[in-house]
């Protein structure tokens, strides 16, 4: 199945070929978690403070399915 | 030397220094501005006439060596947007240099003879009074530029044109360390009570001032090595981290991707054109034109966390600093505009008026929606400024903010809390910052109680967004330990490394304990916090606000926000609870 997945901020680095507000589409196996889609993109766990799966915050461990939209965070926050 | 109270009365053009009397011996920034007018200002009074006052106070470790990222100034005074009390307060050079000075407040008070316009010079010696004729009807920018000519290097307190004008929402800028007007005390139209007592500009020169005591070093110099190490540790506020490397509109991607980004006047949550205005946008336009531009800017010295930016022009040429998220959403997703040249362009043109960005921003929003132009149109937008400048009625109505704006356009979904509105952040799909808008004594103000902490960032927990359960209890709770903070001269974003490492929290509480000679605890700073929002919310009850006023606006509650299809469900009695205790306690 097939997921759309994003990164912002200091997690740009580890997807370089996105450009500012790109999404790409990556293949899963059915049962897979953000956590998984972080290993298959390569975004340390330490570094990764938010995932939002159609546009709600989610667990790592959740399971995605296919079409969902999943963008993952650093620490984030301002004003 | 014991710190002091400076008075400087306008209808007689006189200075005094004071002792501060005992019962306001303890506060400094926020605490001390709020006591100050809950003490002086008739909550009655009209915001323009003789008897409102402007208090300018430093907060408590502003002004001493090495204490991290601690140069606020809070300006206080009743608020002619909301009508009720008022604390907005920015970075820039003021904090540190009036601290130096060994003075706790500023009171600006009394009105001149009409037509006389002064700017004043604050020197270890005294007051001077002068002539500020020169100066009338010039810009932030060549205000801050003439003013250095004679009194190089000082810090720059002044209003644009709006503040000469008295409307609504003007601002007080105050100069960076590259003397630009880019740092304000925005929110609440502070800027037309100074020009009210006919202050065009305050130069505040701290050569040879007594510096700030600190009553107990050991304890002081301990606090503020915890809060730098927690500062420098946290992957937020840390070197090449999110608001380092981004600024405050690393936001606007991640807002926008939950769902709680206000678009073209409060319609949706979200912006088909968010990341061409996002901070990830930002870092790359500064990077391409490799000229003046840069992130990691400090807006005053001493800074370690460096949120700030210079954008730079097409040509690479400085045009503004500083872009942030509350300006690109404001003058851009809300107006429906995508283009950051143009954004830059309107947030130059708010610091040199004296404008706050976000009621700007929010009113070219209700006139779009009003049919004045069309969402999207960047350079009508952009052309709208002229009319403030050139002082026409559409400028006047403009400048008095979305509330006036609606009423001459006849829109109806007006998004204020008592007069003031909301900032970057949608009510219905981010439920507790909904509730801070509700009940802040300071109107839509999401500094006073930032819940996008645990709802959106996942700092100090992690709460759904989406529900209304226990959102009153945690928009209290926030809105109290800021308090603290904003008194405390410390920039508000110190919250985010002292929530999530407590060596951070402690040291935090210690340098101010070891600053004042405080017996402070982390409980202390929450019922200090306490002590002044009760102050502030029976000032309100004595300017007329009741708990009706507690509420958002009511489109909110039948018309549905995209993405998630919500309306604002909190019941009302949930409201009414965040500040009961004012009356039980």
């Amino acid at each position: 199945m097939q997921v759309e997945v994003t990164v912002f901020a200091t997690l740009r680095k580890y997807l370089p070929d996105l450009p500012v507000g790109g999404s790409k589409y990556i293949e899963v196996d059915p049962g897979a978690t953000p956590a998984d889609l972080m290993q298959i993109l390569g975004l340390p766990a330490e570094e990764v403070k938010i995932a939002i799966r159609n546009h709600v915050q989610t667990e790592l461990d959740e399971i995605v399915e296919d079409g969902d939209r999943v963008a993952f965070a650093p620490a984030i926050a301002g004003g | 030397m014991a710190r002091k109270l400076l008075r400087i009365n306008m209808s007689d053009l006189k200075a005094t220094y004071e002792d501060i009397p005992k019962k306001w011996a303890k506060w400094g920034g926020r605490g001390m501005t709020s006591a100050i007018v809950f003490d002086e200002v008739d909550p009655a009074c009209h915001p323009l006439g003789p008897h409102n006052k402007v208090v300018i106070a430093p907060g408590w470790v502003t002004g001493t060596p090495a204490a991290p990222s601690s140069g606020r100034s809070s300006f206080g005074g009743k608020s002619p947007l909301t009508g009720t009390i008022k604390e907005s307060n920015a970075g820039g050079l003021s904090g540190q240099k009036i601290a130096k000075l060994g003075l706790a407040a500023i009171i600006l008070e009394g009105t001149p003879a009409k037509d006389q316009w002064h700017y004043l010079v604050i020197t270890k010696d005294g007051v001077e009074f002068k002539d500020a004729s020169d100066l009338m009807g010039k810009g932030m920018y060549e205000i801050d530029e003439i003013l250095w000519k004679d009194h190089p290097k000082t810090a720059v307190i002044g209003i644009g044109q709006a503040g000469e004008m008295k409307l609504s929402n003007a601002g007080i800028s105050i100069n960076d360390p590259e003397n630009k007007p880019g740092r304000y005390a925005g929110r609440g139209g502070l800027g037309a009570v100074i020009g009210a007592r006919g202050i065009k500009a305050i130069v505040i020169d701290d050569s040879g001032g007594p510096g700030v005591e600190i009553a107990n070093k050991g304890l002081f110099e301990k606090g503020r090595k915890n809060l730098t190490e927690a500062i420098q540790e946290h992957a937020l506020t840390k070197k090449d981290g999110g608001l380092n490397a981004y600024g405050t509109d690393v936001l606007m991607n991640i807002i926008n991707e939950a769902g709680g980004l206000p678009t073209r006047n409060f319609s949706a949550g979200q912006f088909e054109g968010a990341a061409k205005i996002s901070g990830e946008a930002i870092a790359e336009v500064v990077e391409k034109r490799d000229g003046e531009g840069m992130t990691g800017h400090g807006c005053h010295p001493g800074c370690i966390i460096q949120c700030s930016n210079i954008y730079p022009d097409e040509s690479g040429k400085a045009l503004v600093s500083c872009l942030e998220y509350e300006t690109a959403f404001s003058l851009g997703s809300n107006c429906g505009i995508d283009d950051l040249d143009t954004i830059a362009r309107m947030t130059r043109e708010c610091n040199d008026l004296g404008l706050d960005t976000i009621e700007a921003g929010n009113s070219i929003a209700i006139a779009m929606e009003g049919g004045l132009l069309e969402f999207g149109d960047a350079e009508g937008a952009l052309k709208l400024f002229d009319e403030i400048r050139n002082k026409t009625p559409l400028g006047r109505i403009l400048g008095q903010g979305v509330e006036a704006t609606a009423k001459a356009f006849g829109v109806h979904r007006v998004p204020t809390v008592k007069g003031q509105s909301m900032p970057a952040y949608e009510p219905r799909a981010i439920k507790g910052i909904g509730v801070t808008y509700a009940t802040s004594p300071m109107g839509a103000d999401h500094t006073s109680g930032y819940t996008i902490a645990p709802e959106i960032a996942g700092v100090s927990g992690k709460l759904d967004p989406l529900t209304d359960e226990g959102k009153a209890d945690l928009s209290l709770a926030f809105q109290a330990s800021t308090a603290f903070i904003d008194s405390s001269g410390y920039c508000l974003f110190v919250a985010f490394p002292i929530l999530d490492i407590q060596t951070g929290f402690e040291g935090m509480v210690d340098s101010v304990a070891g600053v004042m000679g405080m017996d402070l605890t982390g409980d202390d700073a929450i019922a200090l916090g306490k002590e002044i929002l009760k102050m502030e919310r029976l000032f309100n009850e004595r300017a007329g606000f009741t708990k009706e006023d507690d509420r958002l606006p009511e489109f909110m509650r039948y018309e549905k926000l995209p993405p998630h299809d919500v309306v604002w469900s909190m019941a009302d009695e949930e409201l009414d609870k965040v500040y009961a205790w004012v009356h039980e306690d």
